[in-house]
């Protein structure tokens, strides 16, 4: 796999360089006191993680059983219903835009609800409402995710069995308060578990095994991943940046108390992926992630290495972005149990061993400037590229229970001004001026007729009828909401230019 | 527009044109004092937009997501009369060297914003090297040209402008010819009422930016579905939805909801048409080699209309454009160019069926939203017939229609 070896061979280069010049490897940084907790923690008040996420069950029940469609069951869903899916064989994308939604499998005498791809359908379950539920559901063999979330915040995706869907198996993006937990998912031909640009996230006791990388925090914030077993994967576990995406940061991660073992499984990522080139025996990698905290780990038996710290311009299948800072700054490895990583290293993690003059396997690798980090032991654990790294001033992140959210995300209310407003200008304006005829009549001439009758204009506009020779007939605005539309009219009998 | 009252403008420009008359100042131009269609007219005399996306939040305002997320910051806030200024900036060919186009020769109205063309022509029938972009929704964009390399439109407009071979005019010329037309003297006073003395490059740039970013689009029958109406779209659109959002085609990965751009760079590895050269695109800008063949994601709003597709018009039709991606990671790309160019990750290799794609093609026609189409000015003040030279699509249309 020449796409492996690429990872640290520029690092040679590097560090040739700096060892000749005598400047960066010089020096060695541990008595320098970097970090403390304040830097990572926030102030939560305990609970339940699951409080602020997931749909809210209060509204009616529906059943689906074999046979039935999952998908017939949510277009009638309304917002607050629960749609419990019964043991049997379902082939079909579920798709859910609206909000707070529990799609919730019932396991009978270890019978489950399955959801079977047959390797032809795409994606299992798609949702882009916030409060989504989706738990106890067997996903199998489906070509692009089993879950994939498109902006829904305070999600919560539970107890699943996720097995060979494709490119990843739980891939929440552009989310905000979510808890990922109780899954198991193998199979995965990129990451199990793929957080991609979300804040305030926690992924815990899952258990990842025989896929490209186990679980996966992408330009995102604030995340918690603890108390997951990810073995046999090609990579266990990845904090990243990966350049070119709109949201250009990582930040805030805490990875603690997983187990981390064995991922020794060949690289079977698809040709042109980050993850193709992640050499198989990786126990943790930062790429880029700023102020990541490695905390509690038991990291035992990755060939390759057991913690990697690199930046962009060490890693492979990587184009390098002007807005996305590349560099891993800020890490802090805190007290891990570790041993017998790096054993059947690659040829480039031994060269650099040999020009540090490290004997043993290496247990930890930084590559390129990594400023402002902190190993807790220096002399714990045979580790390469760590010098510039101080003493860290902190001993645990215990502090912290949790990033997710006391309350949920975007339950804001909108002002009935505001709601009008936006829909006036933005919907009816495209016929409707003030006092210029365009396609319809104009504003004032509407206000003069339904002067304090906003219920009539409602009533108009959701179905139509031809009123004037001079004007062509309106199409019905009935796909605004009931609120929307008088709000919208509302506003325009008082709109005064 | 209909096309009789356009080729009626069209006979009484050539009548102009033959007859080279000095056209003199038309006191009929006024400025509108009323903002174009979305925006609404603050008391400051600024036109603000309103749209119901502003009811949605995006995660750390970067504008990208699903169906109820927020949209990207829009650049608003002129005057309604630097608005309508621009407007006829936009339409008239004195804008041009040889005044025979305008900006509109090559971003219509009647054509997406786009000319119909795989690449654009300008003065004299000189070729440029790439398709024109759409306008639409230009408001919410942070950089501009294909390649991305200009980061505001007052930047961008001075390219095409300035170039020898698009409208060929100057920034010597372009302001002569400006005040020597007293009915651009009378709007610019009145577009910018605070300014002393003769009109400014900068007053001219900021009139066509006013106009370019009042060219919204957000009320397609995709927008209904998103707003909560599901009925908007039928059962095969949906189905192109669910395609397109799909991590296997992966489309929304680049052009995300609700901009349908998530406004970066992507190396899709597409081939030029008819044996051109091979564009390196960004790669140039940036000095960055990872960016190789490399384009700006474009938005795909009123997709549907902009036809031929990609930076220089390799596909005639959306189907084909769609196909592309399901060929293979980095089939097109010439030989040479095969180990030197980074195509981004999410182009693999999908297997979408024939009926996938039929659907995807479906659902980009959910896109479509015209609504707030501008009125073409029925004179502008140089007198010159708006428009100039019409993009060949459209007067080939015409002769069809007569």
């Amino acid at each position: 796999m020449g796409k492996k070896l690429g990872l640290v061979s520029a690092a040679i280069a590097l560090l040739v360089a700096g060892v000749i010049g005598g400047m960066k490897f010089a020096g060695d940084n541990r008595g320098t006191v970097i970090g403390d907790s304040s830097r990572y923690r926030v102030e939560t008040t305990g609970g339940a993680l699951t409080r602020s996420v997931g749909g809210s069950g209060a509204g009616a029940v529906h059943e689906v059983r074999n046979g039935d469609s999952i998908q017939a069951a949510v277009a009638v869903a309304q917002s607050g219903d629960v749609i419990k899916i019964f043991p049997g064989m379902y082939h079909e994308t579920v798709y859910i835009d609206k909000d707070d939604i529990v799609l919730s499998g019932v396991v009978i005498d270890d019978a489950w609800p399955v959801m079977e791809g047959a390797s032809k359908l795409n994606d299992a379950v798609l949702y882009s409402g916030n409060d989504i539920t989706v738990e106890n559901l067997q996903i199998q063999h489906y070509k692009g995710n089993a879950i994939m979330g498109q902006a829904g915040n305070n999600f919560l995706i539970r107890n699943n069995r996720i097995i060979d869907t494709g490119v990843y198996g739980i891939f929440p993006e552009f989310g905000t308060n979510g808890l990922v937990t109780h899954n198991v998912l193998s199979g995965i031909e990129d990451a199990a578990i793929y957080v991609g640009m979300c804040d305030n996230i926690h992924v815990s006791h899952n258990e990842v095994f025989n896929n490209v990388a186990g679980i996966e925090i992408e330009n995102s914030r604030h995340s918690i991943v603890e108390s997951n077993y990810a073995h046999d994967n090609t990579g266990g576990i990845l904090v990243f940046i990966t350049p070119g995406l709109p949201i250009k940061t990582t930040f805030d991660t805490i990875v603690r108390n997983n187990f981390i073992v064995n991922n020794n499984t060949p690289n079977f990522g698809i040709p042109g992926s980050t993850v193709a080139g992640i050499p198989a025996g990786t126990g943790i990698l930062n790429m880029a992630g700023d102020q990541t905290t490695i905390e509690g780990n038991i990291i035992t038996g990755n060939q390759v290495i057991g913690i990697l710290i690199t930046d962009h311009m060490n890693a492979p299948n990587v184009t390098l972005d002007p807005d996305a800072d590349p560099n891993s700054d800020e890490i802090s490895i805190l007290d891990n149990m570790m041993w017998n990583n790096g054993y059947n290293t690659i040829p480039e993690i031994t060269a650099l061993k040999t020009l540090e003059l490290v004997d043993g396997d290496v247990q930890i690798l930084n590559i390129g400037n990594s400023s402002n980090s902190c190993i807790l032991d220096h002399d714990k654990y045979v580790t390469v590229g760590l010098k510039d790294f101080g003493t860290c001033g902190f001993t645990t992140t215990a502090a912290v229970t949790t990033y997710l959210l006391e309350e949920p995300a975007e339950r804001r209310e909108i002002a009935a001004e505001d709601m009008g407003k936006r829909a006036y200008y933005g919907v009816c304006a495209g016929c409707h001026s003030y006092s210029i005829k365009m396609v319809g009549p104009p504003t004032q001439i509407i206000q003069a007729l339904y002067a304090d009758n906003p219920q009539g204009i409602v009533d108009y506009i959701t179905s139509p009828t031809k009123k004037r020779d001079d004007y062509p007939e309106m199409p019905p605005q009935n796909y605004l909401s009931e609120e929307v539309r008088m709000a919208a009219a509302q506003f325009m009998l008082q709109v005064k230019k | 527009m209909s096309k009789a009252r356009s080729s009626r403008r069209y006979l009484a420009g050539v009548v102009a044109l033959a007859l080279c008359v000095p056209v003199p100042a038309d006191t009929s131009i006024e400025l509108r004092d009323y903002c174009p269609p979305g925006f609404e007219l603050t008391d400051a005399n600024a036109c603000e937009l309103r749209t119901l996306y502003q009811n949605y939040d995006s995660l750390r305002h970067a504008g990208v997501g699903g169906p109820k997320t927020g949209l990207p910051e829009a650049r608003d806030g002129f005057s309604p009369q630097q608005v309508d200024l621009g407007r006829y900036l936009f339409f008239d060919p004195l804008l041009s060297g040889d005044n025979s186009v305008s900006c509109a020769s090559c971003h219509h109205p009647d054509l997406g914003f786009t000319d119909g063309r795989p690449r654009s022509v300008g003065i004299g029938g000189a070729e440029v090297n790439r398709a024109a972009p759409s306008l639409w929704n230009v408001a919410f964009l942070n950089t501009f040209f294909w390649d991305a390399r200009a980061s505001s439109l007052e930047e961008q407009m001075q390219g095409p402008l300035y170039a020898a071979n698009e409208m060929g005019t100057s920034p010597v010329q372009l302001l002569a010819d400006i005040t020597a037309n007293d009915t651009y003297l009378r709007l610019f006073r009145d577009a910018y009422p605070g300014s002393k003395g003769a009109p400014t490059l900068g007053q001219i740039y900021t009139a066509i930016a006013a106009f370019q970013t009042s060219l919204v689009s957000l009320n397609s029958r995709y927008d209904q579905y998103a707003h909560g109406f599901h009925d908007a779209l039928t059962e095969p659109e949906k189905a192109g939805m669910n395609v397109f959002r799909s991590f296997v085609a992966r489309c929304a990965e680049c052009h995300t909801p609700p901009l349908f751009t998530n406004r970066q760079i992507a190396v899709i590895g597409v081939q030029e048409p008819n044996g051109r050269a091979f564009d390196p695109g960004a790669e140039t800008v940036n000095e960055n080699p990872g960016l190789r063949g490399g384009f700006k994601v474009p938005s795909l709003r009123n997709v549907a209309q902009t036809a031929p597709y990609m930076h220089s018009g390799t596909f005639a039709t959306l189907r084909e454009a769609a196909e592309f991606y399901t060929l293979g990671r980095g089939h097109a790309l010439p030989d040479e160019e095969k180990t030197r160019v980074s195509v981004h990750w999410h182009i693999w290799e999908p297997n979408l069926s024939n009926d996938e794609l039929d659907r995807l093609v479906d659902f980009l026609g959910t896109l479509s939203d015209e609504r707030f189409k501008p009125h073409i000015p029925e004179a502008v003040p140089s007198g010159l017939l708006p428009i100039g030279t019409l993009p060949e699509a459209l007067t080939t249309r015409l002769s069809q229609s007569n």
